[in-house]
């Protein structure tokens, strides 16, 4: 299994140190990649290449019958009837429109709230961030659980307090059970984000700071015209880790399927893949629903570095 | 903007280096002063105010959660709380958070012992397709977990692993990105002339790692620790989808239940809130215990 650690002698391979032989530095490689090789191929490799598998047939006995059915080659059914299934592309897009929203506000935010730390003017800086980073050390569901607390009427203050001001709010309707969950989303992810780009901000050249405090830029001027375009690696790196998050949402939907009608079990892609499997069971469609997203992922986060790669060079 | 600023060079400050330099923000600079204030203190009770929610609600009976003012202590019953928690179905959360703690501490110990080899054997030694394999590895930071899970579940079942302790400890093991990590950090923290010197001294390959590399990696180590830690103690899907038996069950999934179980019967709620407190506690800890770790590793992470 560990052929890949212990590969024969390449006669390309680069410069070895020199005292102990190749070997010896190779067995070593070999023993120290093992453990993590054979999980990358048991827990990685032979379960994607299993659900590939798994997409292209279909099972033809009826209800739960064990063994007893045929499996059928049915090649690219499964993908036709998931890609024409109108509740998984809404899902999809549901995805989509959750980032038109989260993304552009965790970044913005998250960035607002590093300048300013950055900027010297704000007391108590490692108190702020460790304040607003906390809630990403509370596990999703707890934020879900909390935050769902305060959508329920009856048990929410926050409506209380609405209320009071003959304010009536539905965090769970149509159109805000979407915003209600990016909001749980922001509260886990903000400060996490922060201290990304807090920590990007410390590590630029104070000169080019002082250059432009010289040239007679303002503290914003300076925030937005010298500073975010320097840690703009690092905000590339945010968007494409929360576009990949958004399409794993999972937990907060999930939870919020117990409470309201507006969040069907079929609201994102995971749900849809969950519902196929353990509701429908249905492992060829699930299977195929699987291996998309596991596309699209891989299309996206491939795109976005290529992208920001070229941006890079260009600058 | 352009008023008051010198024409001759300003010297570099020689306070602490986040300093700014110059006036930042002129004339205004105390109005500016107090926005920015201001800005990051509503974030931070936007940040705090649902944590204290969830302090304050767990100390109160089903009654009082639907009843009574957030802010009124009147009927204070943490305690008769606390033990209905632990007594609840036959002491299920006690053995949840014994599941948590199993899968999320001696995962992560077990799963970052493994990352950080592999990140060292990336960084110090040269091998056919290394490029390739971390390549693979890369891809793995990518793939999103939900995505694995359907299909490790059809692998575990048809190997009859599913709705075992292994079914979940196994795949929480492959941590990609701590393998990232630990390559990059193997670079900042051990110099090659370490590993030089080691091998004049006639110690082999493994001894060096064990006795030397390894001990230098330690921050690096505590690192891909906490980030492992914390995505197993947050896993949910996984658990959802392998597990059955309510006695596997970590603490994320665990509530889960209860909560839909709240929507019939109601006394589950403050056995939902105070145990979703409960459940909060190690991570907190353990974040605030090693803040400059995990700073490190995210500046490691982000910053090049």
């Amino acid at each position: 299994m560990s052929s890949k650690g212990a590969a024969p002698p390449s006669a390309a391979a680069a410069d070895p140190p020199r005292r102990t032989g190749r070997r010896e530095q190779r067995v070593a490689a070999a023993v120290l990649l093992t453990p993590f090789t054979a999980l990358l191929v048991a827990v990685f490799l032979v379960p994607v290449g299993y659900a590939i598998y798994l997409s292209l047939f279909s099972e033809d006995h009826e209800g739960l019958g064990f063994g007893g059915g045929r499996t059928v080659f049915t090649g690219l059914r499964s993908y036709l009837s998931v890609l024409q299934d109108p509740s998984f592309l809404t899902g999809f897009g549901t995805i989509a429109l959750y980032c038109v929203i989260f993304v552009p506000l965790v970044v913005i935010s998250a960035l607002a709230l590093a300048l300013l730390l950055d900027s010297g003017l704000v007391r108590m800086r490692r108190t702020a961030q460790m304040l607003v980073y906390l809630p990403h050390a509370v596990p999703g569901i707890i934020a879900a659980v909390i935050w769902l607390y305060l959508y329920t009427p009856g048990l929410s203050p926050v409506i209380k307090l609405f209320a009071q001001a003959d304010i009536t709010i539905d965090f769970l309707g149509l159109h805000t059970v979407l915003p209600s969950i990016v909001n749980i989303a922001l509260w886990s992810g903000l400060g996490y984000n922060m201290i990304i780009f807090y920590a990007a901000l410390q590590a630029l050249p104070r000169e080019v700071i002082e250059a432009a405090t010289i040239d007679g830029a303002g503290g914003i001027r300076t925030a937005l015209q010298v500073k975010v375009p320097i840690i703009r690696g690092s905000v590339v790196m945010v968007c494409m880790f929360s576009l990949i998050g958004a399409l794993q949402l999972f937990t907060e939907p999930m939870l919020m399927n117990q409470a309201t009608p507006m969040v069907n079990s079929r609201f994102t892609p995971n749900m849809y893949i969950y519902d196929a499997a353990f509701r429908r069971n249905n492992y060829g469609l699930a299977s195929a629903a699987s291996v998309i997203l596991l596309i699209v992922t891989c299309v996206l986060s491939y795109a976005v570095t290529r992208w920001s790669g070229r941006r890079e060079r260009r600058a | 903007m352009t008023t008051s600023t010198p024409t001759t060079p300003v010297k570099a400050p020689q306070g602490p280096p986040a300093r700014p330099l110059g006036k930042p923000f002129g004339r205004s600079k105390l109005t500016s002063r107090g926005i920015a204030n201001a800005v990051v203190l509503i974030a931070a009770l936007y940040t705090m105010l649902p944590a204290l929610w969830l302090l304050l609600a767990s100390t109160k009976n089903a009654d009082a959660l639907f009843g009574s003012d957030i802010l009124s202590f009147g009927d204070f019953s943490f305690g008769r709380n606390l033990s209905d928690l632990f007594s609840m179905d036959g002491g299920l959360y006690g053995e949840w958070y014994v599941n948590s703690l199993l899968y999320a501490v001696v995962g992560a110990l077990v799963g970052s012992l493994i990352s950080v080899a592999a990140g060292y054997a990336f960084d110090k030694y040269e091998f056919r397709h290394k490029e390739k394999l971390f390549g693979l590895v890369l891809t793995g930071v990518m793939v999103p977990p939900t995505v694995l899970a359907l299909p490790l579940y059809l692998v575990a079942s048809n190997i009859g692993m599913v709705n075992t302790f292994w079914s979940v400890f196994i795949p929480v093991l492959f941590n990609p990105f701590g393998v990232y990590l630990a390559r990059l950090l193997s670079s900042g923290y051990v110099p090659n002339e370490v590993l030089e010197a080691s091998r004049v001294d006639g110690a082999g390959e493994l001894q060096t790692y064990v006795r030397v590399s390894l001990r230098m990696l330690g921050p690096g180590f505590v690192t891909v620790f906490l980030f492992q830690l914390t995505a197993i103690w947050n896993n949910f899907f996984l658990p959802m989808v392998m597990l059955s038996d309510q006695h596997l069950y970590p603490l994320s999934l665990g509530l889960y239940t209860w909560n839909s179980a709240a929507t019939v019967s109601p006394e589950y709620y403050p056995l939902v809130v105070i145990g979703s407190l409960l459940a909060v506690v190690p991570l907190i800890v353990a974040f605030v215990m090693l803040q400059r770790y995990w700073k490190s590793g995210l500046t490691a992470g982000s910053v090049k």
